[in-house]
């Protein structure tokens, strides 16, 4: 178990850098998160957090690929919607790094 | 990309040569811990705590607790006391493990891992050992002891390759299951399994994936098929009364490739007009009970899906492509969660799904068009599980024969890897036996090499531009290493994604309707905008009119 300082403040993040207490997020977190990984969050980093964030409300789960890259194409035209354009924004995965600033639990098994 | 040395392989001849031994390569402190949050449900120890510096204690009586357990386990299984007993020490194994091969470390060698356990099992258990410890090679139990338990039994995927080999047929993955469930109840769980074993408990499935969210996943893909062919195939839920129900590893909802073999039999079974469902109870074909050794845990998810077909009154319990998954239904079902004497007896219990595709191609009730699969040339590779723990349909060898023969019905190039990497002797993914997860990277990648060496060949000889697996981990295992080998993660895919490509369903629309029925879509979609703006524009106007006046 780990801690990462979020300005100033330290928040419990698991050994992959996972928030423990989900209910903790704020957008300073992912911020923090981001930058410790060397990420400069821009807007089209935020449309994807946005949307992770609004899935896992409704289904309490990350969304599948299929149904994020859908998504996204639906809400950003089709030429954003596939896994190339989320890996160019994630380039350790959507599913695990996108998930991770955006406060929701990695998703596990044989994924 | 990675801090540590990725394997070099040479597309020659599709085997490794076999490498001189460097100690130590591997030695480290194993996966993540099972924090006692996640061994609690899983009903082990969870006296440990955790230092500062990240660093968890064993439980207080950890040496009496594991020479009990280990004492339990040798007495509950006859095959284990024996394999503890028997080896010779031939020697005929040392080059047959993959993570042998790929990492050198000669404490990967299978009988040096078998002998981890067994220098404990000599000194406790045995009269030699008892009194003459220096002459048998028995050691005392010490923590060094488990560290080095922890952290090599982690690095066995329990694929069964070395025991081909043996001639005592000695099984390293019964002594590697024993060897973390002795660990599970001194403190050492491992935290990927428990973890997901926690959430099959909890929602329904390792990906815990709630029911609601499986509902909107399977109509996002009726809505996909139906987009891509113009018909409406079903993927029932919880539907009560169907004949069969569908056990498929919870990656088959979410990732990819897994999820187009998902389609695949979707499409397989909208064609034979098989009435069938799918379970939110029991969501999930995996079993990670089986890797950690548990029993009591393996026996708790099997009975999930005995509750499942009970609940929901079918006739057959149908696998879909998952490698553990299938050992644990073909090899153990019965004697977990039986009996299955409700079901109809016309149907072997359980079914793997290529029971039900091969006999359907072969009896010319499916309309395939092969040449749908031109753009790839495949490639197969055996699950472990699958290759040495079971068989699929009535003839010897149909665990290998299947799969293949269903590729070849749905793709017009097949050529097979080296022999001496395929069927009975494959070699493991690399990712197998509750290895498949980030903190044991390393070892994955290294472990892939034979495999990767085997696929460079045919690549580079034959041409093959896909790799086809019917095991859940070894596609998500794949997709994720084979770029550190110069492969692309879309090189792998699902045998039922094969079949879903050539498959024309009844009544499915041609490009050239689809493209007119999209092109109408459109234009309706048009015409409905122009309308809605003619409308808003015409209330504007009276609108302002009324303003006016």
């Amino acid at each position: 178990m780990g801690m990462l300082d979020v300005n100033g403040t330290s928040v419990e993040v698991d050994e992959e850098g996972y928030l423990e207490d989900l209910s903790e997020w704020t957008e300073e977190i992912a911020t923090a998160m981001a930058a410790a990984e060397d990420v400069d969050l821009s807007e089209e980093h935020w449309d994807i957090i946005n949307f992770l964030r609004e899935y896992y409300e409704e289904y309490q789960i990350a969304p599948a690929v299929r149904v994020l890259t859908k998504a996204v194409g639906k809400r950003l035209g089709k030429a954003k919607g596939n896994s190339k354009y989320l890996y160019s924004l994630f380039p350790y995965g959507p599913g695990k790094q996108a998930c991770k600033y955006a406060g929701l639990p990695k998703p596990t098994g044989c994924v | 990309m990675a801090d540590y040395e990725i394997p070099k392989i040479t597309g020659e001849d599709g085997i490794v040569d076999v490498p001189k031994i460097v100690k130590d390569t591997m030695v480290g402190s194993g996966p993540w811990i099972s924090a006692p949050k996640f061994q609690k449900d899983m009903h082990f120890a969870t006296e440990i705590e955790q230092s500062e510096d990240g660093k968890w204690t064993l439980i207080p009586n950890w040496k009496e607790a594991a020479l009990e357990k280990m004492d339990d386990l040798r007495g509950r299984y006859r095959s284990l006391q024996l394999f503890l007993d028997i080896c010779v020490k031939c020697g005929s194994c040392t080059d047959k493990c993959h993570y042998f091969i790929g990492t050198k470390d000669p404490k990967n060698m299978p009988v040096a891992r078998q002998d981890l356990l067994r220098k404990v099992y000599r000194r406790y258990f045995t009269f030699a050992g008892k009194y003459f410890p220096k002459l048998v090679g028995a050691t005392d139990l010490t923590e060094e002891v488990i560290d080095d338990w922890y952290n090599y039994y982690h690095q066995c995927s329990q694929c069964r390759r070395c025991s081909v080999f043996c001639p005592y047929g000695i099984d390293t993955a019964e002594i590697s299951m024993a060897a973390r469930e002795i660990l599970n109840h001194i403190g050492r769980g491992q935290k990927y399994c428990t973890q997901i074993m926690g959430k099959v408990y909890t929602i329904g499935n390792n990906l815990g994936l709630p029911q609601r969210a499986l509902e909107d996943t399977l109509e996002g893909l009726e809505e996909d098929v139906e987009e891509e062919t113009g018909v409406k195939v079903a993927f029932p839920l919880d539907k009560k009364g169907a004949e069969v129900l569908l056990i498929t590893p919870s990656a088959d909802f979410f990732a990819e490739p897994h999820v187009d073999g998902l389609m695949g039999y979707a499409k397989v079974f909208h064609e034979l007009e098989l009435d069938w469902t799918l379970s939110s109870y029991a969501s999930e074909g995996a079993n990670f009970g089986m890797f950690i050794g548990s029993y009591e845990n393996m026996r708790k998810i099997a009975l999930r899906i005995r509750h499942a077909a009970l609940d929901l009154g079918v006739k057959r319990i149908v696998f879909g492509e998952c490698g553990h998954a299938w050992r644990v239904a073909y090899s153990f079902l019965n004697t977990l969660a039986g009996p299955f004497d409700f079901l109809d007896p016309k149907y072997p219990v359980p079914q793997h799904v290529l029971e039900i595709t091969w006999p359907a191609l072969q009896e010319g009730k499916l309309t395939i068009d092969k040449s749908l699969n031109d753009d790839m040339t495949l490639t197969f590779h055996d699950s472990c599980n699958i290759a040495r723990g079971t068989n699929i349909g009535t003839e010897v060898g149909g665990q290998f024969d299947l799969p293949r023969n269903v590729i070849k019905a749905v793709c017009n190039n097949y050529v097979d890897m080296n022999q001496d990497a395929i069927k009975d002797v494959t070699f493991c993914c690399g990712g197998g036996g509750g290895i498949l997860t980030d903190d044991l990277m390393e070892i994955r990648i290294k472990g892939a090499q034979p495999r990767m060496e085997a696929l460079k060949e045919v690549t580079e000889n034959n041409g093959v531009t896909h790799m086809a697996a019917i095991c859940a981990i070894c596609k998500s295992q794949f997709t994720k290493v084979i770029p550190y080998y110069g492969f692309s993660m879309d090189q792998i895919v699902s045998v039922h994604q094969l079949v879903s490509n050539a498959i024309v369903l009844k009544g499915q629309l041609t490009e050239e309707e689809l493209e007119a029925r999209d092109a109408a879509e459109e234009a309706e979609r048009v015409a409905e905008m122009e309308a809605r703006k003619k409308a808003a524009a015409e209330k504007k106007a009276a609108k302002d009119a009324a303003e006016k006046k």
